[in-house]
């Protein structure tokens, strides 16, 4: 107040010191809608789409018209470079070099994306397309392969020993990978020390295990030295040594970044270590837990090498994992296709759709069980007004003088620990 | 002072860091946990070590320099294996390290905010496809055009060493396409596939923790939005590039399916990525094991601990990189 009745009496001194409002001038012209700040304007963007548009047409004259390159290949190359071009020439009309670099960068690096996109929707089409006509017969799920000739047409024959053998190695790989490897993960975050950081060390460094490796080690140890069978034991003791560094390592990851504030919480009000980690940390920490373990499963399911060399190639239904030899999805669609029989292929692309949709089907719950929950959020408020938070310094501080703030929102669900959920 | 009955007769409680009750429980059973988890994993590492010597005390450095692979006349060596994993791995990473690179500052800074979660799971979903789906990916659809792409190299860059395909004329009516594929050129684009996705997650979770303060100040000073990735995005994630590069190094040296179905084994070094025949430690192990004796699968868990350590080397060197670089934390493989 003080400072603008100063400048007023150095600007006027006469005048009485005042506020002027503006009056509305209901005469004057509309203003001018302004356009949003960060959009381009329609010039920029005439000339973005422009430039492509234009890269299309070279293209076809290029590899149509003027050189002899057939094929939607050359097509796509030449007009992703004839775009740089047209784009790079714009850019530099517009705006210099500066400009020319932003363009040609984003060009380039949209492109690797859209590749990289191309190439994922080609993968996924791919093998659906080709492994689409298996699924359409029923036996497909249905049966084994007992009794089917290599030549036999897909109405005879299917992948259930292949779905069961691999539901049973993952299970048994997971009874041993998942407490060890969550219980490992718990030693190195909550009891620490000079020993947790050897196994750390270790169990990091065993990540680097190639998975074949894996492999040949228990077939070394189990198959050969302990003369036990080929069998679905063995695949699972294999894919479980693939695994158990993978999933301790994942979960050290996710327990480490649970607050420490939490646990401190909860040992400050009497709760035992033991308690702190069963009620606190590791209900915190379960969808990171979960994320980890499913994807280490979707790891699991899908890698061939460790199989290859441990389970044998059961062409029937083995339910009992310790009986003689077991088959598994990937080791199957890798027989059928080492086989070269057009039938057999197109059987391990059956198998493959079955394969990737357990992978997907893994996946997507991943997603669900990770994902925050959002919708109970409320609204974003500033911090310290926040009646969510569990603790207000306002309202909650007795030697606040003024008391409670006046607050339209006091019957507003209290939400436990967003910390917690995001 | 508090004035409580009883107060003066209550004694402090006695503190200790020792655990006690139901946490000393705890504590010696999780600790047993670790232990046992100690055992296993460092045990196939010792056990491996420890087959190994018997076939390095054998056949001594000769081990590493001899190419052939016939256990028939006791020549084994890793020489042609070794230098076919890493010229695989380097394909791949050539084909890898720029699209990982590109799709994770595509979908950390060019992305519409509204699919940018739909296109980070379908880069986690890229990484969790099983390896086999690629072979028959890069075995079936892509390998006869890579064999072209392979054949219309060596015409118009044969005379660089590594594009050669000898024995061979590009130029011919009819070129022998069998000279192009089954090479570490084609198993390389499949083992990129699998390897780009790990790579790239790795970037974009280290591009998406650059300081938003930093990257709006770049902004504000007149940058554009290339301006802005080379002066703030690149330059905090350089630890995570060469980080998230050398896991998938690490991932690719010891890919094996993929390589196995689209190879066709050959035992000799060579430079030229493009000609037919190649293999790689992994492969090696998945064609021999079976009719290998006791000395042979010695020379195979050799061949394998090598292919270990090489990973292990690379992988804690990406390791020390990412947590060195600023931008450390969030890089779980």
């Amino acid at each position: 107040m003080t400072a603008v009745e100063g400048t007023e009496t150095v600007a006027s001194p006469v005048a009485a010191p005042r506020t002027i409002l503006p009056t509305r001038d209901d005469d004057a012209a509309p203003a001018v809608p302004r356009s949003a700040l960060g959009k381009p304007t329609a010039d920029e963007r005439f000339r973005q789409i422009g430039a492509w548009v234009a890269a299309l047409g070279l293209a076809w004259v290029i590899t149509q018209r003027l050189l002899p390159m057939p094929g939607v290949a050359w097509f796509v190359v030449i007009f992703f470079l004839s775009g740089l071009a047209t784009s790079a020439v714009l850019g530099a009309m517009n705006g210099g070099v500066i400009e020319l670099k932003d363009r040609l960068a984003g060009a380039v690096i949209t492109g690797g994306a859209v590749l990289v996109g191309a190439a994922l929707v080609s993968t996924v089409g791919f093998v659906f397309f080709k492994g689409y006509e298996p699924l359409t017969h029923l036996n497909f799920l249905t049966s084994d392969m007992s009794g089917v000739a290599p030549k036999d047409g897909l109405s005879k024959g299917g992948v259930l020993h292949a779905v069961v053998g691999s539901l049973i190695e993952l299970g048994l790989a997971l009874l041993i990978t998942l407490p060890l490897g969550i219980g490992t993960a718990v030693y190195m975050t909550e009891v620490g020390g000079r020993f947790a950081r050897i196994v750390r060390t270790v169990v990091e460094a065993m990540t680097a295990l190639p998975s074949i490796v894996a492999g040949l080690f228990v077939y070394t140890v189990f198959v050969l030295s302990l003369g036990g069978p080929k069998s679905g034991l063995a695949a699972a003791l294999a894919i479980t040594v693939m695994m158990l560094p993978i999933v301790a390592r994942a979960a050290d990851v996710v327990l480490r970044v649970v607050p420490g504030g939490l646990r401190e919480a909860s040992l400050a009000l009497g709760a035992s270590r033991w308690k702190t980690v069963w009620h606190v940390v590791l209900p915190t920490a379960r969808p990171g837990l979960a994320t980890a373990v499913i994807l280490g499963v979707a790891r699991g399911i899908g890698e061939t090498s460790p199989v290859l060399l441990t389970s044998g190639a059961a062409g029937f239904l083995v339910k009992n994992p310790i009986d003689g030899s077991m088959n598994s999805l990937p080791l199957y669609i890798y027989s059928l296709v080492r086989s070269g029989e057009p039938v057999a292929i197109q059987r391990a692309f059956g198998a493959a759709s079955v394969l990737l949709m357990l992978v997907l089907l893994l996946f997507v719950i991943a997603r669900l069980v990770a994902r925050p929950k959002k919708a109970k959020k409320p609204r974003r408020r500033p911090r310290l007004l926040s009646p969510q938070r569990g603790f207000d310094p306002i309202q909650g501080d007795p030697f606040v003088e003024m008391g409670p703030v006046n607050r339209a929102d006091q019957n507003r669900p209290v939400q436990n620990d967003p910390e917690v959920s995001s | 002072m508090l004035d409580l009955p009883g107060a003066d007769t209550v004694a402090p409680r006695h503190i200790s860091r020792k655990p006690a009750g139901v946490d000393a429980v705890f504590e010696h059973g999780i600790r047993a946990v670790g232990a046992t988890m100690l055992v296993i994993t460092g045990g196939v590492g010792l056990f491996l070590g420890y087959q190994a010597v018997p076939t390095f005390q054998r056949y001594g450095w000769g081990f590493f320099t001899t190419q052939t692979w016939q256990p028939d006349t006791d020549q084994i060596g890793i020489a042609a294996v070794l230098t076919g994993t890493i010229s695989v791995a380097l394909v791949a990473m050539f084909f890898a390290f720029p699209l990982a690179l590109t799709t994770a500052l595509y979908i950390s800074e060019y992305a519409p905010a509204r699919i940018k979660p739909v296109l980070v799971s379908l880069v986690d979903l890229m990484a969790a496809v099983p390896s086999i789906v690629y072979g028959l990916w890069g075995y079936l659809l892509v390998m006869p055009h890579a064999g072209d792409l392979a054949r219309f190299l060596q015409a118009h860059l044969g005379w660089i060493p590594i594009f050669d395909v000898p024995g061979s004329d590009p130029n011919a009516a009819v070129p022998d396409y069998g000279r192009y594929q089954f090479s570490a050129f084609c198993a390389g684009i499949a083992v990129a596939m699998m390897v780009m996705p790990m790579a790239c997650a790795v970037m974009r979770q280290v591009f998406s923790q650059t300081p938003v303060g930093e990257k709006e100040a770049a902004l504000a000073l007149g940058a554009t939005r290339w301006g802005m990735i080379r002066s703030v995005v690149i330059p905090f994630g350089r630890g995570g590039i060469i980080g998230g590069t050398m896991l998938g190094l690490g991932r690719a040296l010891g890919e094996t399916i993929a390589v196995v179905l689209i190879i066709s084994p050959s035992f000799v070094v060579k430079p030229n990525v493009l000609e037919v025949g190649t293999s790689t430690v992994s492969s090696l192990i998945a064609g021999r094991f079976g009719e290998a004796t006791q000395a042979q699968l010695s020379a195979l868990l050799a061949a394998g601990f090598v292919l270990f350590l090489i990973t292990l080397v690379v992988n804690t060197l990406a390791a020390i990189i990412v947590n060195r670089s600023r931008s450390g934390a969030g890089t779980d493989a």
